[in-house]
């Protein structure tokens, strides 16, 4: 097959289409400049787009003998993926912007193009399994439970899978630095990269507070109604967030208090007791379905950060399509606009963007 | 493999690696007082009595630089500089607005980080500076201009300006005038003493000759301030050891060139000619850009509409056919040619570029496999089509 290779100039991206190259297959590769204006050199292991890191991508792919191109998708990136993470973030909401660059960048902008240009797929150095299914090819869990990336894959259509390959889905890091290195690939010794990769500094409450104008506000008890302090800006705030909260009062029971709701229209951040974030049933919007879609009652696991747990709950898809799920147990603080992804064993459902949660009369 | 990218650089020329290999395993640096110095010395100054031969100046107007970049530095700042030094007035530096990153970025600089006024000349839509234009950039008093510079022949759309019509201009006003010539040799018979300018840049491996070796000609009443200071050679302009090796390579390239020039422009400029006219049969709505006549002759610079340049270029790669989307590109991601938006051209079309560059080892068999495999690079980078640009700001 003839495949773009998705080279990050990091190590995991390196083996990744190496293996592309042992398995016979025709490989060109590509850096993603996803920054205009990228730095020269990388400072720590914050940020991912530095010449430095475009180099270390010329690099690896020369070794491998595969042509090698810088495409522009700094445009895009910063439409789909910054814009969206302010606006969301400026609408009360968490989003994960790693999972939005592989729905609109990676998989969707790189795939399309390449495919447009004549690839048969792309190759990411994603920790995650394509096997051949009954109904066609599924997206599975890593093996490596500390590198398994399937939660930020799983916002990928089957169309999408049925065109990926991540050959790094079998081995865990150690494995990969190892060949890496056996392999003289120069980063092997890279620190992977964290965070999010447009904050480089990684404070990230800092970048967004020069983002989005702030306009101070109430912080209210959620349990009485009261005003019990003020705030510098709503969007600040996540559900579950302790810290910064800076209120004078403690509560009666002097029990800790925590963002339990963040009301941006009225500009209001709810805080209460802890229990108040406890919540079973998860409504949510935009599903994508990594294949079939299943039978609503079905019983699944759902997973609702990157490297979270995996909560069994039941499966309830509306007429419209809508997906509802209702948790086995209580779950403790859930913002919108976090990723609930849909798992059965190993095998990624599906996702959706938390809309809503709260607690079902049910349990 | 079908080589069009001449522009970018050319094949050295047999002779010229004949003569660097000589040189280089024998001792001699050409400031040393002894034999093997006054050997190096010799062919250094043979080769720069060669160099102004070539591009019709005196041998002690030849400064020998590592390159065209550093030459068109040299020249921008050190005359900027020097020209404020003696006449505090003359601060405004006056440039194309389709000159070549190594002039654009020093002009800039001088602007931003120096304390010059920096005024661009408009290009008209074929990519050529105007005596009109240049005198419109220079306004009602010019005598605040320090240094004025115009590139001789454009490296992405081949364009070759008037410099001796644009200097009549600023002469009457005592201005400095510098041209950057890099693309020029191999093409035009260049003359420094008739085109008016006090400075113009070459560069060894556009003709040739080897990397990393070029040359500023600067006429004797024409002072600069150094950039490098050391060891005083080079008139004081250009301190460093001499290359003799890349130095005696760069005359050899230079001088054959010149004596092969008439024939090479003749038959090359027939293969460009074939090159344009197969092109737009292929690609109808194709727009052949930059100047019909005073232009390159190995020189066929295209927008493709609704085509990302850069999905072109690597479809043609992996077919064996090298050409370029304009001025090659280290700074990681590709802007929009700044040459095809002065010329009047929106962001799309400026991304949508190919510049082939033919040469003089270029063949009628390197046409014809382009004119072979371009209809389906088309085809597929029209499918992949010209994402659009966003420049909502993100605060630091």
């Amino acid at each position: 097959m003839r495949v773009l290779a998705a080279l990050s100039g990091g190590v995991d991206s390196a083996v990744a289409a190496a293996r592309a190259v042992d398995a016979g297959h025709d490989v060109t590769a590509v850096h993603l400049a996803l920054s205009r204006n990228p730095q020269s050199h990388r400072t720590g292991a914050r940020g991912c787009c530095t010449i430095e890191d475009s180099n270390d991508a010329f690099r690896a792919a020369d070794m491998l003998g595969a042509p090698f191109y810088v495409w522009d998708l700094s445009s895009e990136f910063q439409e789909k993926v910054i814009e969206d993470f302010i606006s969301e973030y400026a609408a009360g909401r968490t989003p994960n912007p790693c999972l939005r660059c592989n729905e609109s960048i990676k998989f969707e902008a790189v795939l399309e193009r390449a495919m447009a240009l004549g690839f048969d797929a792309v190759v990411t150095g994603h920790y995650a399994q394509i096997f051949q299914g009954e109904n066609g090819p599924e997206l599975h869990r890593a093996v490596d439970p500390l590198k398994d990336q399937s939660y930020v894959l799983g916002v990928l259509t089957a169309d999408q899978i049925a065109h990926s390959m991540f050959p790094l889905g079998d081995s865990t890091k150690v494995e990969v630095r190892a060949e890496a290195d056996r392999r003289g690939i120069l980063v092997a010794a890279k620190p992977d990269s964290h965070d999010i990769c447009f904050i480089p500094d990684g404070d990230t409450a800092g970048w967004l507070s020069r983002q989005i104008d702030s306009v101070p506000g109430v912080v209210v008890d959620a349990e009485t109604g009261n005003k019990v302090g003020t705030h510098a800006g709503a969007h600040a705030f996540t559900v579950g967030q302790r810290r910064g909260l800076a209120l004078g009062n403690p509560t009666g029971d002097g029990e800790r208090r925590y963002v339990v709701d963040v009301d941006v229209k009225n500009n209001v951040v709810m805080v209460g007791p802890p229990v108040l974030l406890d919540i079973d049933l998860i409504e949510t919007i935009k599903p994508r379905w990594a294949g079939p879609v299943p039978a609503s009652g079905s019983r699944i696991h759902v997973q609702i950060r990157a490297h979270g747990d995996a909560l069994p709950a039941t499966l309830h898809i509306g007429d419209d399509g809508s997906i509802t799920i209702q948790l086995d147990e209580y779950l403790r603080g859930l913002a919108a606009g976090q990723a609930a992804v849909l798992y059965d064993g190993t095998r990624v459902i599906g996702s959706a963007t938390v809309s809503r949660s709260r607690r079902s009369a049910s349990v | 493999m079908a080589y069009l990218d001449n522009a970018a650089t050319t094949p050295m020329l047999p002779e010229a690696v004949a003569a660097m290999t000589k040189l280089l395993s024998e001792p001699g640096n050409p400031s040393s007082l002894h034999a093997s110095g006054r050997k190096a010395r010799r062919a250094v100054e043979e080769s720069r009595e060669r160099v102004a031969r070539a591009v019709g100046c005196g041998s002690a107007e030849v400064v020998f630089t590592a390159g065209g970049t550093e030459a068109n530095n040299i020249a921008v700042k050190g005359i900027a500089w020097d020209q404020r030094s003696k006449d505090p007035r003359r601060i405004r530096v006056v440039a194309g607005s389709t000159e070549h990153h190594a002039v654009l970025d020093p002009v800039q600089w001088l602007g931003d980080s120096e304390g010059f006024e920096v005024t661009w000349i408009k290009s008209d839509s074929e990519g050529r500076i105007t005596p009109e234009a240049l005198r419109e950039a220079l306004g009602d008093d010019p005598t605040d201009v320090g240094v004025v510079s115009v590139i001789l022949a454009n490296n992405e759309v081949g364009t070759v300006n008037d410099i001796a019509a644009l200097t009549e201009v600023t002469r009457e006003f005592g201005i400095r005038f510098h041209t950057d010539a890099v693309q020029a040799p191999a093409w035009l018979d260049l003359n420094f003493s008739e085109l008016g300018v006090c400075a113009m840049s070459i560069s060894g491996h556009k003709v040739g000759g080897p990397h990393g070796i070029g040359a500023l000609i600067i006429s004797r009443d024409c002072h600069v301030t150094p950039l490098i200071h050391g060891g005083g050679q080079e008139r004081d302009v250009r301190s460093g050891t001499l290359d003799a090796p890349a130095i005696v390579a760069f005359a050899t390239a230079l001088e054959i060139s010149s004596e092969r020039r008439a024939e090479t422009v003749a038959r090359v400029s027939a293969l460009r000619d074939d090159l344009v006219t197969r092109v737009i049969q292929i690609a109808p709505d194709a727009i052949y850009t930059g100047a019909k006549k005073d232009r390159l002759a190995n020189n066929a610079h295209f927008i493709f509409p609704g085509c990302l340049g850069d999905s072109l270029l690597m479809l043609l790669d992996a077919q064996g056919v090298e050409c370029s989307v304009g001025s090659a590109c280290n700074a990681g991601v590709p802007q929009p040619s700044h040459v095809l938006l002065a010329m009047g051209a929106d962001d799309d079309a400026a991304r949508s570029t190919l510049r082939f560059s033919l040469g003089s080892t270029t063949t009628q068999s390197d046409i014809d496999k382009l004119i072979e495999v371009l209809p389906s690079a088309i085809e597929r980078a029209k499918r992949a089509g010209v994402p659009k640009l966003t420049t909502a700001p993100v605060r630091a």
